[in-house]
């Protein structure tokens, strides 16, 4: 019979990635210290920067860090949808879009121009247009505004204490829920 | 136009000199200042900053803040066409178009010989006499196609508005149903002498006897109101009558201060009397711009008749003037907080209670602010008692209440019910044979759908300021709450972030949805933005403005549901689209520079 002391039966399995962020998120991820020893007795990771899985696979919970600026991540993005039960915009570039944004005011083909003409010190005489490389996308996105999403934790980056409260409050099957003190950047 | 010493001299200095140089005139300096101009240049916010011993920053966030003040050229003549749900449902946009194809302007823009500029505007308050434009503030109702026609022609002559005919201005009172406001006579000063019989505190005990409550909405016990701002410490005390009425669908102000503003303004005076005040303001909205003139002679009249002034009706040390101020299209200025801001000549923005205005109102002095309804009312009850009052309506919302009904309806106007009257009984009496719903209270009010007809109108039921839209049964309620958001979005004050960036959310999920790209995503955003707003709002305005889809989400779940996509999410975007000027610019047009649609 269930018992509502029962523990998880099986480890929770946790992908993240970064979109177009600064891997800042993932450092904050990284800096939970001794409690990411608590964290890995409750989650196993699948693809991850942590891992160096190139694809993920079916997931309980998916973590996103950065926006979406190119097409690349719509594609790493969706198949995170795909596989991953949970989703959760992790800072703010996937809740908002963030500092990418500032190229939001300009024309994306003015913006490749000045980089790669008109900037001192620019080399190129073409824009590199290898098939190998994602284009950009003529505005940034959060994440939220390509997929859907199911929770969202701010911050830049969100702090070890909010990153840890939520993620074990998701795992013990709690609304995540994240007080004053988690949520002042000040 | 650069600074030109002599027009600042020959238009600015009788302004100010009118206002005599009070910064808390700034509104109506402004309002003259463009009145003359046709908008407010540079110089100008200059020369009064300078004059007035104001920041600049100040004038010109004032100016910023309110809808009808420009700092760059509109035009000669500025139209604005009003645009709540009732002019859409009367053809407003057709004309507006045909206006706009008329001049080959798009919507907002000037014209380039400085003629003239087309925008719209919040609800106007003629919606019993749609579609309505204004032109220079000055209201033209009944329009059609024939009447927008001779509107541009006449604009293309440059005839002054003064020659416009008189008929395009007429503005009707559509009173349907008369109780005892309406239909009872008034002598002037005959509420106001029984008043001074009664003394202050008898008349404050009359009005404690009738238990009646303020009608601009909240419903407050005006009694309670007044007694508090009679014993509040301070030096000098104000009588605020608060005839803002933005609410979209509401009129029944417009007819009060334009048929009725004797009992207007006798009703300040009583109350100035009973809280001790020697200082009335009348807050009229910049819509009814028109009415000025003719209220300012009532007070002439009154002042004549010593009905206003020094020693009113011979009594000794009771002083009381009233001074109109013109607001300047700002629904937020309804909030009593923020119309007092106002007033002080500052942008309307709501202020944090406590403290009220009865302790800390205008100039931080205690102030009763009150509908124009709750003073009209005030002189029923200094002539006939509070006895008598009390006996009327329901016990818990006793007398009569002005409705402004509109819509789908043969006989669209005023109508004055008891309290307690049965909401078919009005759609009945309005000729409403086919309504689907009801927007009782406007745009932050309630919906209410066929199978509540028979709830009553009183505080304890579905109270209301004064509005009732009746919506068809060919209406199409999600087009109403998108309307109805889209209004609150543009009159968010922008003060506190969960109305301001809120209302815009919801707005683009309505419009996401409105584009076929809606999913069950969206449905849970709303309700979720719904409650952000109602929690995390600074005033009314914000924790209010989700109710018109929190209701049509409950009651006409359909209309929204025909227009999902059977999916879990879709973006709002083309994202394939979004990668054309990366393609371009690239020279690419392999298989990974597209998109495809997610699987």
């Amino acid at each position: 019979m269930l018992s509502p002391q029962e523990p998880p039966k099986r480890k929770l399995r946790v992908a993240t990635t970064s979109l177009s962020g600064c891997f800042g998120c993932h450092m904050s991820l990284l800096d939970l210290d001794e409690n990411l020893l608590a964290l890995v007795d409750l989650v196993e990771f699948d693809r991850s920067p942590i891992t160096d899985i190139k694809h993920c696979g079916p997931c309980d919970i998916g973590i996103i860090e950065g926006g979406v600026c190119n097409s690349e991540n719509v594609h790493v993005l969706r198949e995170f949808r795909e596989n991953c039960r949970t989703l959760i915009a992790l800072g703010a570039c996937a809740v908002n879009g963030g500092l990418p944004t500032l190229r939001n005011g300009l024309d994306v083909r003015e913006v490749l121009r000045e980089a790669y003409f008109e900037q001192p010190g620019a080399v190129c005489n073409t824009i590199p247009n290898d098939v190998e490389l994602p284009l950009l996308l003529d505005k940034v996105h959060p994440i939220n505004e390509v997929v859907r999403v199911d929770y969202f934790i701010p911050g830049c980056p969100p702090s070890r204490d909010a990153i840890f409260k939520f993620l074990t409050d998701l795992i013990a099957g709690r609304t995540p829920r994240l007080d004053y003190p988690q949520m002042r950047f000040d | 136009m650069s600074f030109d010493n002599s027009s600042a001299v020959g238009v600015l200095e009788p302004i100010l000199e009118r206002y005599s140089r009070n910064p808390h005139h700034l509104m109506q300096i402004l309002r003259e200042t463009q009145e003359h101009l046709d908008f407010i240049p540079q110089w100008a916010t200059d020369y009064l900053a300078e004059a007035l011993a104001l920041p600049r920053t100040q004038i010109q966030s004032v100016i910023d803040f309110y809808a009808f003040f420009y700092d760059s050229p509109r035009g000669k003549y500025r139209i604005l066409f009003s645009d709540n749900v009732t002019d859409r449902m009367q053809g407003n946009m057709a004309l507006l178009s045909r206006m706009l194809s008329k001049f080959g302007l798009t919507q907002g823009q000037a014209s380039g010989d400085g003629l003239l500029s087309i925008n719209t505007t919040s609800c106007t308050g003629m919606c019993d006499q749609g579609p309505a434009l204004l032109v220079n503030n000055h209201a033209i109702t009944r329009l059609s196609s024939q009447r927008i026609d001779q509107i541009c022609e006449l604009i293309k002559e440059k005839k002054p508005l003064a020659e416009w005919p008189a008929e395009f201005f007429r503005v009707e009172d559509n009173i349907r149903r008369k109780d005892v406001l309406l239909a009872t006579e008034m002598v002037n000063g005959q509420a106001l002498k029984r008043a001074i019989e009664l003394g202050p505190k008898g008349m404050l005990a009359e009005m404690k006897a009738s238990n009646f409550r303020g009608r601009g909405g909240a419903g407050f016990t005006t009694a309670v109101k007044w007694e508090a701002c009679r014993n509040a410490p301070g030096t000098t005390r104000y009588v605020v009558c608060n005839a803002d009425e933005g609410e979209p669908g509401t009129f029944k102000d417009r007819v009060l201060m334009a048929s009725f503003s004797e009992r207007v303004f006798e009703g300040m005076t009583i109350a100035g009397y009973a809280i001790g005040a020697a200082k009335g303001f009348v807050y009229l909205r910049g819509e009814y711009r028109y009415m000025l003139e003719k209220l300012q002679a009532t007070l002439e009249a009154r002042r004549k008749a010593n009905l206003l002034g020094k020693d009113i009706l011979g009594q000794k040390g009771f002083d009381f003037d009233i001074e109109i101020h013109m607001g300047a299209g700002s629904y937020v200025c309804g909030e009593e907080t923020a119309l007092i801001e106002s007033l002080e000549g500052k942008p309307g923005k709501p202020r944090i209670r406590p403290p009220f205005p009865v302790t800390h109102g205008y100039l931080d002095q205690p102030t009763v602010v009150n509908n124009v309804e709750t003073l009209a009312k005030a002189t029923l009850i200094a002539q006939n008692g509070g006895a008598w009052y009390h006996g009327l309506g329901t016990k818990l919302s006793t007398g009569t209440k002005l409705l402004s009904i509109s819509g789908d309806c043969d006989h669209p106007g005023i109508y004055e019910y008891p309290f307690g009257v049965r909401i078919a009984q009005i759609l009945e009496d309005c000729g409403a044979r086919n309504a689907m719903a009801v927007q009782v209270g406007g745009a932050a009010g309630t919906c209410v759908a066929r199978h509540e007809f028979g709830r009553k109108i009183a505080f304890e039921d579905v109270s209301t300021s004064g509005a009732l839209m009746v919506f068809g049964n060919n209406r199409d309620m999600f087009e109403v709450a998108r309307n109805f958001m889209h209004f609150f979005k543009h009159e968010s004050c922008g003060f506190c972030t969960p109305c301001r960036v809120g209302t815009t959310l919801i707005c683009d999920t309505l419009d996401k949805i409105a584009n076929g790209k809606g999913t069950a995503y969206e449905m849970n955003e709303l309700s979720r933005l719904h409650q952000l707003l109602r929690s995390a709002s600074h005033c009314g305005l914000g924790q209010s403005a989700g109710r018109p889809v929190n209701d049509t989400l409950q009651k006409f779940r359909p209309s929204y549901d025909r227009r999902l996509k059977q999916k879990d999410f879709e973006p709002a975007f083309d994202l394939d689209a979004a990668l054309i000027p990366a393609r371009e610019i690239t020279a690419r047009d392999d298989i990974d520079a597209h998109l495809g649609a997610d699987q």
